[in-house]
């Protein structure tokens, strides 16, 4: 067979590499600034660009797509080439992949601090975006496709295995969840509407996690892990075992997102049951890393790429432990609303992502520059840094959450509530002040790295393409004498993409249809009416501000949090909501119930000075949203938009929508005017404030007037 | 009113699960022994995909 010779291209993995450094050098600082905020509110400079509400989207987008999407790019474009003996298919692709992620990852930084967000988490980022980013996503599967087919290796690395599976359910699930309906240019409402806005919004959020956070990284892992080890994996047979046992799993565990809420129970249980049987091909994935050493410990000690892969897939193991732990009811209980998610999740990012990242960067620059890396010991330093930034980082979030836990459930002898919301927040603040050192610590670390990698990069060439020669593919294939009939599935790519689609698309099948078509499994509530003009308005608000970052609106049936909160959540409360609101944290209290607790003044003085009406509040002041107007001009097409999503408007309301929002709109600030307080009616505070009045109000007139359907 | 009165409303809702758990009991036991039967060699050879572009 003749040989051919071709080039390895490591222009665009050196970039995605540089690129993938620089997002998370940033992504990294605007953490650090989300976290000190937290302790001093001052840090919100009172300015709404720099809100944590809108800076911790860019965080977690920043973190996420750029950093961590960046490095997965990175390892594809270095891997695939070199375990399929072929170029990548188009340079004009990987070009536009490069330049079009980084277009939207600054796009994405500018709309978020602009309010422009969608409010679903992880998937904030408005339609024109959401569209840029199904574009580029094709660009890059077609460039990883065109490699695969034209390849000179007929088996497909696990690693790869990992990608295809990584390509095609994050295609799936980014189209599924930001179905919306645009209004305007930058601004849309989902597709769908409360419990089942929640329960899609979930699925994604946590397959995000399972198909963006951690398949890809498992590639990187099965790929550099044998690379820095000089051996190949443990066991190649576990590793078959982990991919497909790891993707049918992962795809059903969305709903333990969402347990004690609204959603309908065997949902909930469903989520429960596979998160537990998760930690079975988890903890496979990562013996195999770990076993893939033995033996060679000596090794770990002196060299730092393998010193980070071990901590990076212990953290792996660690967070796989933790998640399950965290899908069973009663420990959900506890962790949901509070800082014991964040610990975990960052127990994922920092340890597992983070990690081996900076391991996989230590081993790849010195090679595409043919040199040695420039500082042994600074690596070392960064190793220790960092994992010492992780501690920092997580045990005071472990501390905090239990510490409020137990703040908020507890009563006195008498059956009265111990403890105020605003205790429980005072209490964690310390707490919130150590976790940003741990955080500063951290990025100090990879700071120390960007030196050493510049350094390593400098005292090397860059080797821009490296020659290699392999035989070309047979075009037919001869079957050798003993293989099985399995041998079949792991030479064709495009069945294997194929399969991986039908295992993941099972799973949201089952999970979600039965909430879709039965319209009886969401019971509607008689009372609960559409949001007048100024309540959509005042929602939308709610909506850019990122208020779902640190409120709820989701009240669990415990005793504690009806007492404090009042009556429970129900499902039919929420078939309006285009999007649900129910959020995920609580770092102020839930707002489920706010609609008439307190007068309008209350909230007037709150939002401009939070420390005024709760004395101890860590929440930003927002005055901007006493200067601004109300975007009337918009209310006729958002009417409109929520009639086509389903809500009962009556016909040709839009006519005189904008004469309701005023008469409301002055109604509230006459009302502030007998507090004495003067503003006009078409500021955007008079909008939130009916939101918020408006808010849970719908069962809390009536009880029994609640039917089902 | 628990919502688990609007599940009994599905007809025969008591399948998903079912559905489900022999899928993935199914699709398991396949894979494991897709796993065992493959032949030594062919796992050799893959296992060693990624260290061979160093040589």
């Amino acid at each position: 067979m003749e040989v051919q010779k071709f080039y390895y291209d490591n222009r665009i993995p050196k970039l995605f590499a540089i690129a993938c450094v620089f997002w998370g050098a940033i992504g990294m600082l605007v953490g650090v600034l989300a976290a000190f905020q937290l302790a001093f509110p001052v840090l919100n400079f009172g300015i709404e660009y720099t809100t944590f509400g809108r800076i911790r989207p860019i965080h977690t987008n920043a973190v996420i797509f750029a950093f961590v999407g960046n490095g997965i790019f990175t390892a594809v474009y270095y891997a695939l080439p070199r375990l399929l003996k072929t170029p990548m298919w188009s340079t004009v692709l990987s070009k536009i992949h490069f330049w079009g992620w980084q277009f939207i990852i600054v796009a994405a930084a500018i709309t978020l601090a602009m309010g422009y967000t969608t409010a679903k988490e992880y998937a904030e980022l408005e339609w024109p975006l959401d569209i840029a980013i199904t574009l580029i996503w094709v660009v890059f599967g077609l460039n990883m496709f065109g490699t695969i087919l034209t390849r000179r290796e007929r088996h497909l690395y696990v690693a790869i295995w990992f990608f295809i599976a990584s390509w095609v359910t994050v295609a799936m699930l980014h189209i599924v969840n930001s179905f919306e309906m645009p209004v305007s240019f930058m601004k849309s409402y989902s597709w769908y509407a409360g419990v089942q806005d929640a329960l899609v919004q979930w699925w994604y959020g946590h397959n995000a996690v399972a198909f963006f956070l951690t398949t890809p990284y498992l590639g990187i892992m099965y790929y550099f892990l044998p690379k820095a080890a000089g051996r190949p994996i443990y066991s190649y047979k576990l590793s078959i075992v982990h991919f497909w046992s790891l993707i049918f799993l992962y795809i059903w565990a969305g709903p333990h997102h969402l347990l004690y809420t609204a959603l309908p129970d065997w949902a909930q249980s469903l989520g429960t049951a596979f998160s537990v049987m998760l930690l079975l091909p988890s903890w496979g994935g990562m013996l195999n890393g770990l076993f893939t050493l033995r033996g060679a410990w000596d090794k770990v000690r002196e060299d730092p790429v393998l010193k980070f892969f071990v901590v990076a897939v212990t953290a792996y193991g660690m967070s796989t432990f933790e998640g399950p732990l965290l899908s069973l009811k009663n420990v959900n209980a506890i962790s949901h609303y509070s800082d014991w998610t964040v610990a975990h999740v960052h127990i994922g990012a920092l340890g597992w992502n983070g990690f081996l990242t900076f391991g996989m960067l230590y081993w790849l620059i010195p090679k595409m520059f043919d040199t040695k890396l420039y500082s042994k010991k600074l690596a070392a330093t960064h190793f220790w840094i960092g994992t010492l930034g992780i501690i920092l980082y997580a045990i005071p979030m472990y501390w905090a959450a239990f510490r409020t836990y137990f703040m908020l459930s507890s009563f006195t002898p008498e059956g009265q509530l111990q403890y105020q919301f605003i205790d429980a927040v005072q209490t964690a603040v310390p707490f919130y002040v150590l976790r940003a050192i741990g955080g500063t610590i951290y990025l100090l670390g990879v700071l120390v790295m960007v030196y050493n990698l510049m350094k390593t990069a400098k005292q090397g060439t860059f080797l821009a393409t490296e020659a290699a020669e392999a035989p070309a593919l047979e075009k037919i294939y001869v079957t050798p004498e003993k293989a099985h009939w399995h041998s079949y599935f792991e030479r064709k790519p495009i069945l294997l993409l194929v399969l991986s689609l039908v295992v993941v698309g099972i799973g949201g099948l089952v999970e979600m249809v039965p909430t879709f078509l039965i319209k009886s499994n969401v019971p509607t509530i008689s009372n609960v009416k559409p949001y007048t003009p100024l309540e959509l308005q005042g929602r939308d608000v709610y909506i850019s501000e990122g208020c779902y970052n640190c409120h709820s609106q989701m009240i669990r049936p415990f005793r504690y949090e009806v007492a404090r909160y009042g009556e429970y959540s129900k499902a039919g409360e929420f078939v309006y909501d285009h999007p649900f609101q129910w959020g995920s944290k609580r770092t102020g209290p839930d707002l489920a119930r706010i609609g008439g607790k307190y007068p309008d003044s209350w909230h007037f003085n709150h939002m401009l000075e939070p420390v005024s009406m709760a004395p101890g509040s860590i929440m930003p002041a927002y005055p901007w949203l006493f200067e601004k107007s109300i975007d009337i001009a918009s209310t006729k097409s958002k009417i409109h938009a929520m009639r086509k999503l389903g809500v009962p408007y009556p016909h040709h309301y839009e006519a005189i929508a904008d004469d309701d929002l005023r008469k409301q709109a002055d109604a509230i600030a006459a009302n502030l005017k007998k507090e004495k307080i003067d503003i006009k009616s078409d500021k955007q505070i008079i909008a939130l404030i009916a939101y918020l009045q408006r808010v849970g109000k719908d069962i809390k007139a009536d009880k029994r007037s609640t039917s089902q359907n | 009113m628990k919502f688990t009165t609007y599940l009994e409303k599905i007809i025969d809702v008591s399948i998903y699960p079912i559905i489900s758990l022999l899928m993935f009991l199914s699709f398991f036991v396949i894979v494991t022994l897709w796993v065992l039967k493959t032949d030594k060699k062919t796992i050799e050879h893959m296992e060693n995909l990624p260290l061979e572009s160093d040589q």
